[in-house]
């Protein structure tokens, strides 16, 4: 119940400042926290990347091994990304079944990474219909402190970019080679607070906000996933907006997949 | 999307800018719906909409159940979008995937933005959506039904959420795409509107657009909506404001 009083208290205070143009941690509405993207963090990976977004931090792997096609797409390789969210990285996570809101977070990433067509998945087929690479990007959580969408997908895309497909360690080939990747979806997050839509939300502006979307674009320029989420709304010119907004720091955000900070 | 390795991509759009079904690209299929359509719930609905068949029912305000959820200043909302194991061609395994969590997850947000949840703290109010039919837009037709049930169970509401999915076909956005145009399409963006405020309160987006193609579907579906709206009060009017009798004293 005290919990509840404080979040209250402190939901009223985001709110205030927000129509002040002010954030808690004296950011700007359209500024991100500082981002750090450090690859190849996990070494019995194929590919990996730890992502900083202030506090929140993610760590993403890839393991790639030999399966066999869908009967449907006998000429593609499988794609899967997955976000754990494990206890250890909020106080108000429990073990068990993944809650809903940890299910949408998996699902958002992997439909900005798989509507993308980040990987050619053409090129993960090894012999049409019998063989071909799975590529199992799963992302952890560890420290939970907002935005985990946009932290996850950056880690899940660094970590690709990063990427080996181990083809000597499972004989399919004479030598290891690099993922390829051929495009880059960057997915920005954004929650309403009052009248002002901020970028980047922290867990306590999560907490307060009244709506959430998140705008997924690629280095074309194209929009290739959005999300709304939470109880709220966004008129249509919020949306239009915010897409402007996605695609001038998708332009900025991308370079960190690479590795470097921001 | 998911089409990687088709051989047979149909032509979704003729020279005459007609669909394979001859719609128009800013025309609906077919929608019915029908309020009160169930005897046990305080409220339901069934909708067709095209070759989609939903029904949807709402219990509550009630008891929650599990305990822990209830809240002391307003109702949960809790939402079950379900799809029956024979509603898809190839049979779905029963039970909640991650895709009918995320979308139960997204249409009970939806609900929760309109509904007066404040007025009955400590209950909750259950809205359960069957798919019994699937072809494209269910999400969108459980939304219109759950709506309409939420209104014929009595719950106070800024008002009803009309819902449609906009999508890309042949290089053309799209009015409300059916299985064919929503497999072989480019995109499709589902959303929710709340007619008062002009707001929409359910947006996905999936596929590829530019910026203006973003802007124009998002005007399209808007635009649907507000046709949606007028079926749903209709259905309403029609379970409640029975037609007079001809002939009898107004």
């Amino acid at each position: 119940m005290s919990e509840e009083v404080a979040a209250e208290i402190r939901t009223t205070h985001l709110l205030d400042l927000a129509a002040a143009g002010k954030r808690l941690d004296g950011r700007g509405p359209d500024e991100y926290r500082k981002i750090t993207v450090e690859p190849g963090f996990i070494t019995t990976a194929d590919g990996s990347a730890l992502v900083r977004i202030g506090d929140t931090a993610v760590v993403a792997g890839i393991k790639l091994e030999p399966g066999k096609p869908f009967p449907d797409t006998p000429n593609a390789g499988v794609l899967t990304t997955n976000a754990e969210l494990i206890p250890l990285s909020n106080p108000t996570f429990e073990p068990g079944p993944p809650q809903p809101w940890a299910i949408e977070v998996s699902r958002v990433v992997d439909r900005a990474i798989r509507a993308a067509e980040t990987i050619d998945l053409t090129r993960l087929c090894v012999t049409p219909g019998e063989k071909s690479w799975v590529c199992y990007a799963d992302v952890h959580v560890i420290d939970h402190s907002g935005n985990l969408i946009d932290a996850a997908l950056l880690a899940a895309l660094s970590a690709l970019v990063h990427a080996t497909v181990p083809a000597k360690r499972f004989e399919v080939a004479e030598a290891d080679y690099p993922l390829e990747v051929q495009h880059y979806p960057i997915e920005c997050t954004f929650v309403r607070l009052g009248d002002t839509i901020v970028i980047d939300p922290t867990f306590d502006e999560e907490r307060a906000a009244q709506g959430r979307l998140t705008v997924a674009t690629d280095e074309t320029g194209r929009i290739v996933a959005m999300q709304k989420g939470l109880v709220g709304a966004f008129s249509p010119e919020d949306v239009k907006e915010t897409v402007r907004r996605a695609l001038r720091h998708g332009a900025r955000l991308r370079a960190l997949a690479q590795g470097g900070s921001l | 999307m998911g089409n990687i390795g088709a051989k047979d991509v149909p032509v979704l759009l003729s020279p005459e800018g007609l669909r394979i079904d001859g719609r128009r690209l800013d025309e609906l299929r077919p929608l019915r719906i029908e309020a009160g359509a169930l005897h046990q719930a305080d409220g339901s609905a069934y909708v067709e909409w095209g070759a989609n068949k939903v029904m949807a029912a709402v219990y509550g305000p009630r008891e929650v159940h599990p305990r822990h959820l209830q809240q002391n200043n307003k109702a949960v909302i809790q939402c079950r979008y379900n799809m029956a194991a024979f509603s898809v061609d190839e049979r779905k395994r029963p039970g909640l995937d991650r895709r009918s969590q995320e979308i139960s997850k997204v249409i009970a947000e939806a609900f929760e933005s309109v509904v007066f949840a404040e007025e009955f703290p400590r209950t909750s109010i259950d809205v359960y959506i069957e798919v019994l039919q699937a072809n494209a837009g269910t999400r969108c037709a459980g939304l219109v039904a759950g709506s309409v049930a939420l209104a014929d169970a009595g719950i106070p509401m800024v008002d009803l959420l009309p819902a449609v999915a906009v999508g890309k076909i042949g290089g053309a956005i799209a009015l409300d795409l059916k299985k064919e145009e929503d497999n072989f399409g480019e995109a499709d963006l589902p959303m929710a509107l709340v007619p008062q405020s002009g707001r929409l309160v359910l947006l996905q987006m999936e596929g590829h657009m530019t910026e203006e193609e973003l802007s124009q579907a998002l005007d399209l579906g808007v635009k649907g909506c507000r046709d949606i709206y007028e079926k749903m009060k209709q259905a309403l009017r029609e379970r409640y404001a029975p037609t007079p009798v001809p002939g009898a004293l107004a």
